[in-house]
């Protein structure tokens, strides 16, 4: 009970600094200083038109490099959790049958409209993820929401036909040879132009089109593999355990 | 249209977010289900997401990208500030694979444990 009353009030404390935030909040009308130096030097600079992709992938090159790292060690975490070495002993609980009548129900295969739209739908989805990916420094997208779709059409994939294999060593190959790609283009930076991941590598090209911007699309590619492939690897993870053989 | 200068649309952000953050703290604290604690901090992630877009608002701004709409020379007075979404960008994806680490510490507790609930979790070794 008491723990209940110290978590209300400090529910409430909460609220309260909160309200007095959104009540002296007033809207910007001019950007910020570092804001304004990005917009007004981004484009010329870095040949990006989109400016949260030139903060991203150049201005703010090694955060995201280590953003990456942080979803490669949560990847590499739900692996270790998720891993399916068990000892004889523990399958001799009482799970045991469900475990079996689980299994069973997921082996019912998919009806045929199923297996059909996911033939055809499936190369669409990852397509859309290059896409989106190799647009990312001329339109809204970029490697990470790219390698989120092409893990939602892993997920598409798993969902429709869960006896289908995934191959780890493919997702294991490609995952760490994008980012060490990734690394080489940073330290390429160093050596060729004015930093670690600087973009300027590359020719910057006709500003606006496809193959432009220096390195920034070469970085999203790594990017939105490196993303794709772990994201589809931590859902594997999470099918293997329900699922799997023992 | 009076409406909306009293509410510009980011102080309505704002506040989403904020309601979001109290909501899932609320979820974290008071649930003991492990899964609904997990919500629970999606919950705040979200929020607090919201509040970072939402402060990056600039008035009458438009999204960080230069196009035909939004000339390269003007951008200054015409885009909203790219940093704060450049930062929920990172923020999204950590928080991603922050919960993707806690929903496998809850499968791997729930198959050495066979349940869900924290209560039952006492010990410290198992």
């Amino acid at each position: 009970m008491i723990k209940r009353i110290f978590i209300f009030m400090m529910l409430a404390l909460m609220a309260v600094v909160f309200f007095n935030l959104a009540t002296n909040y007033t809207e910007n009308t001019e950007l910020s200083k570092l804001g304004h130096y990005y917009a007004d030097n981004g484009p010329r600079e870095l040949g990006a038109p989109n400016l949260v992709t030139a903060v991203v992938v150049t201005y703010r090159g090694l955060d995201t490099l280590g953003e990456v790292t942080v979803l490669f060690i949560s990847a590499a975490g739900v692996g270790l959790l998720l891993r399916r070495t068990r000892r004889k002993e523990d399958d001799e609980d009482l799970e045991q049958g469900d475990r079996e009548e689980e299994t069973a129900g997921v082996h019912k295969p998919a009806s045929e409209i199923v297996e059909t739209a996911t033939e055809l739908l499936l190369p669409m989805v990852i397509l859309f993820g290059i896409y989106v990916f190799l647009n990312g420094h001329l339109s809204p997208g970029g490697g990470f929401q790219g390698g989120a779709i092409i893990a939602s059409g892993t997920m598409f994939l798993l969902l429709a036909l869960p006896e289908s294999h995934i191959s780890r060593l493919m997702i294991a190959v490609i995952e760490s040879l994008s980012g060490f790609s990734y690394v080489i283009v940073g330290v390429l930076g160093v050596v060729l132009a004015g930093g670690f991941l600087d973009n300027r590598i590359m020719d910057l090209g006709a500003y606006g089109t496809l193959f432009s911007a220096g390195a920034i699309p070469l970085i999203y590619v790594f990017v939105g593999l490196k993303v794709g492939f772990e994201l589809s690897a931590v859902l594997d993870r999470f099918r293997k355990e329900d699922t799997g053989p023992l | 249209m009076s409406l909306l200068a009293d509410f510009p649309i980011s102080l309505i952000v704002l506040c989403s977010g904020l309601v979001l953050v109290l909501v899932g703290l609320w979820g974290m604290l008071t649930q003991r289900n492990m899964i609904r604690m997990i919500i629970g901090f999606s919950l705040t992630d979200t929020g607090i997401h919201m509040v970072m877009v939402s402060i990056g608002y600039v008035t009458g701004g438009t999204a960080p990208i230069i196009n035909d709409a939004v000339p390269m020379a003007d951008a200054v007075n015409r885009v909203v500030d790219p940093v704060p979404s450049a930062l929920v960008l990172t923020a999204i994806v950590i928080g991603l694979g922050v919960t993707a680490v806690m929903l496998s510490f809850a499968v791997r507790i729930y198959k050495a444990r066979g349940t869900l609930m924290i209560d039952e979790c006492t010990e410290s070794k198992g």
